[in-house]
């Protein structure tokens, strides 16, 4: 198999990624954030997940990266440093450049295995690993795995509400305010809906013994073997190596 | 086998018993066909025998007692599919009940093929039609091998060929021991699953019990009065009385990709047009364009001068969105989408404030349109609180409270009792006679019948 890391326990690939990026809170520098970028691009293919689905994932995390390096880059109150240039009657100094930089760059850098992880995961397996080898409540694990399942409804569920509003006569036009009501009453019919079917889904799921309490058997097995201890480590060896870097500069 | 002595049950916040005075008692291998109007308590009595009345969420009164372990099926395919995989679904129901993992997946592959499913454990659920969900939901039920099946209207929200294979499964999978009870409105296709009927009544107890033949012939009149589709009554049909006039919107190689291959058509003042078609046809993507809520991807959907006046030359997706009210009501197919205020007056009124009418020419519009929907004693309530009937009746007021000469229908009829489905049917086809144009997207061969004066098949 060509991607040995996708084979791995689901908790197993959680602790890897929580590991590796709980070290670069710890660090101001952008040259950790940046070298753990290197890294995480370094090892997607192992976890089997192609470049380009990756950027479709994490497309919302770049927008947002950049958002909070143009936030620093416009309010930083500290502004030492060489003056760069000026934008306006904002100065662009070296110090408030590496912040804004270090900062978007650890925003990166702490999100991406996330979004790796839950890429090669089933949602499945994970709920069954959470279970199973880190004894996590069944209920939890398993009510949140169902309740999951009806999350893409809830996009369909939205167009449809806005539709039907239209066609009820009701729309904004230019008037803020009113989008705003539109918006409050379009999401109270999401939540209706929402909570109806989480109801039936609840009854659904106590109708086939769910509620029991007694102990419950697993049809399938996570197994949490060498290979798992072994990624979890080499993620805090390398996180160590990473905060090296910053170190030395 | 089931006993029920002197039961009732109130919900929790209600003033009426939801069930009360119930007497009953099933043997093993029985298969009862449950029937009564709406709000009869066929829903609760399941429930109550599945077990799932939790004790602080009503009144009990009396016993039941079920003997044995019991599985039941419900009517929503979605909510009830728990897992991402076929295969883990039918397992989820073993792992509660603690069977141990290595005969788990023998009776899984068992329950499976008992129900006819065509794939294999791995086959994603989402990718599954409503008819194979069901059938999935009832493997899930038979992989636990109850002594009792309860069946809560199990083919209400399939179309009919969804219908067709969860009643083919019921048919083929059953064991000759397993008591069922089963609460479906539509008679006619129940009759083949059972052999006795049982009939409750709204103001408690059970009005009428044995072999179907006998109560349909003393007791089947009255039912069908009350909503339940009895077989051996037949529905009026209602032509139109004259032929059509002007043609107010047309489809003119309209498609949309992925969702509806181009469509041409003309829809004339005082016609009834029916949208026929196989699921994934898009029947509703067509109804939202003939709606003006939707942009074809190409072609064009076109009114006329006589439907738009001078804004014919846009297009209806374009239009503001009270114009589009007064030109052309759009009903969707479930209700709840369509509500935007906290009672049924204001629901009933939105239209028509919006047009700028004065307040007690509202209130006689918003009066009359309560008392022909049979919802004047509803006028306070909440739109989200109505039952199925009721919530679809509200919604077609609505959509006439700003007299659109277009009305644009979407399974109006779809799991509704036979009492509001003649309401509707002589509401519609009054709309028609007065000269207005209906567009009703359906699979509904009976209201085709009685009210499609053409069809357009996608």
């Amino acid at each position: 198999m060509s991607a040995p890391l996708a084979r791995r326990n689901p908790v197993a690939k959680v602790a890897a990624a929580l590991v590796f990026t709980v070290a670069l809170v710890t660090t101001l520098d952008p040259v950790p954030p940046a070298v753990a970028i290197a890294i995480e691009l370094a090892v997607v293919p192992l976890f089997g997940v192609g470049y380009r689905t990756l950027a479709r994932r994490a497309w919302p995390l770049l927008i947002s990266a950049a958002g909070v390096a143009l936030t620093m880059v416009l309010f930083a109150a500290e502004r030492t440093g060489e003056s760069l240039f000026h934008a306006g009657p904002v100065e662009v100094t070296t110090s408030v450049l590496s912040g804004a930089l270090g900062l978007a760059l650890r925003v990166v850098a702490i999100a991406l295995p996330g979004v790796l992880v839950f890429a090669s995961t089933d949602p499945t397996d994970l709920a069954d690993a959470l279970v199973q080898n880190v004894r996590a409540p069944y209920r939890f694990a398993i009510g949140a795995l169902a309740a999951f399942r009806l999350v893409p409804l809830l996009g369909q569920e939205w167009q449809l509400l806005r539709l039907a509003r239209r066609a009820r006569g009701v729309d904004a036009g230019r008037n803020p305010v009113a989008a705003a009501r539109i918006f409050v009453s379009t999401a109270f019919g999401l939540l209706v809906g929402a909570i109806r079917r989480g109801t039936r889904l609840a009854t659904a799921m106590d109708a086939r013994g769910f509620d029991r309490g007694g102990p419950r058997s697993q049809a399938r097995t996570q197994r949490f073997q060498g290979a798992d201890a072994a990624l979890v480590i080499g993620a805090l060896l390398l996180a160590a190596a990473v905060l090296l870097t910053g170190a030395v500069t | 086998m089931i006993l029920a002595k002197g039961f009732g049950w109130r919900h929790a916040g209600r003033r009426a018993w939801a069930v009360r005075g119930l007497d009953l008692h099933v043997e093993r291998g029985e298969r009862v066909l449950l029937l009564g109007p709406s709000g009869a308590g066929k829903s609760t009595l399941l429930a109550a025998l599945a077990g799932l009345l939790a004790a602080d969420s009503g009144e009990r009164e009396g016993t039941v007692e079920v003997d044995g372990r019991v599985g039941i099926v419900f009517q929503d395919p979605q909510t009830q599919i728990v897992m991402a995989r076929a295969g883990d679904d039918v397992a989820f129901g073993l792992e509660n009940h603690a069977v141990p993992p290595a005969r788990i997946w023998p009776r899984v592959d068992e329950a499976l093929a008992r129900v006819g499913f065509p794939y294999g454990r791995d086959r994603s659920t989402t990718a599954l039609s409503g008819g194979e969900q069901q059938r999935l939901a009832l493997a899930g039920a038979l992989a636990l091998r109850p002594d009792v099946l309860l069946l809560d209207e199990p083919t209400a929200n399939l179309d009919p060929a969804g219908a067709d294979l969860v009643r083919d499964a019921l048919r083929d999978a059953l064991d000759p021991a397993t008591t069922v009870v089963l609460v479906e409105h539509r008679v006619a296709e129940a009759l083949p699953l059972v052999d006795r009927v049982v009939v409750l009544d709204p103001g408690g107890g059970v009005r009428a019990d044995g072999p179907p033949d006998e109560v349909f012939a003393t007791h089947g009149g009255r039912l069908a009065a009350e909503g339940v589709w009895v077989p051996g009554h037949p529905l009026e049909a209602r032509r139109a009385c004259a032929p059509p006039g002007e043609g107010l919107l047309a489809a003119e190689k309209a498609t949309i990709r992925d969702r509806l291959a181009a469509v041409d058509l003309l829809v004339r003042e005082g016609e009834s047009l029916a949208i026929l078609g196989a699921n994934g046809r898009g029947k509703s993507t067509l109804a939202l364009l003939l709606g003006g809520l939707l942009k074809p991807d190409s072609g064009r959907i076109a009114a006329t001068a006589a439907l738009a006046g001078p804004d014919a030359a846009t297009a209806p997706h374009r239009w503001r969105a009270p114009a589009l009210a007064r030109r052309i009501g759009s009903v969707f197919q479930d209700p709840e989408h369509q509500f935007v205020t906290s009672t049924v007056y204001d629901e009933l009124a939105l239209g028509p404030r919006r047009t700028g009418l004065p307040e007690d020419a509202i209130r006689s519009t918003v009066d009359e349109l309560l008392a022909r929907l049979r919802l004047d004693r509803l006028a306070g309530a909440n739109p989200y609180t109505l039952s199925g009937g009721e919530a679809r009746r509200l919604s077609v007021a609505t959509a006439l409270a700003s007299a659109p000469a277009l009305l644009v229908l979407d399974e109006p009829t779809f799991g509704q009792d036979r009492r509001t489905w003649i309401e509707l049917v002589a509401l519609l086809a009054g709309l028609r006679d007065e000269g207005r144009a209906i567009v009703t997207v359906t699979h509904d061969a009976a209201f085709v019948e009685a009210l499609a004066d053409r069809t357009v098949p996608l």
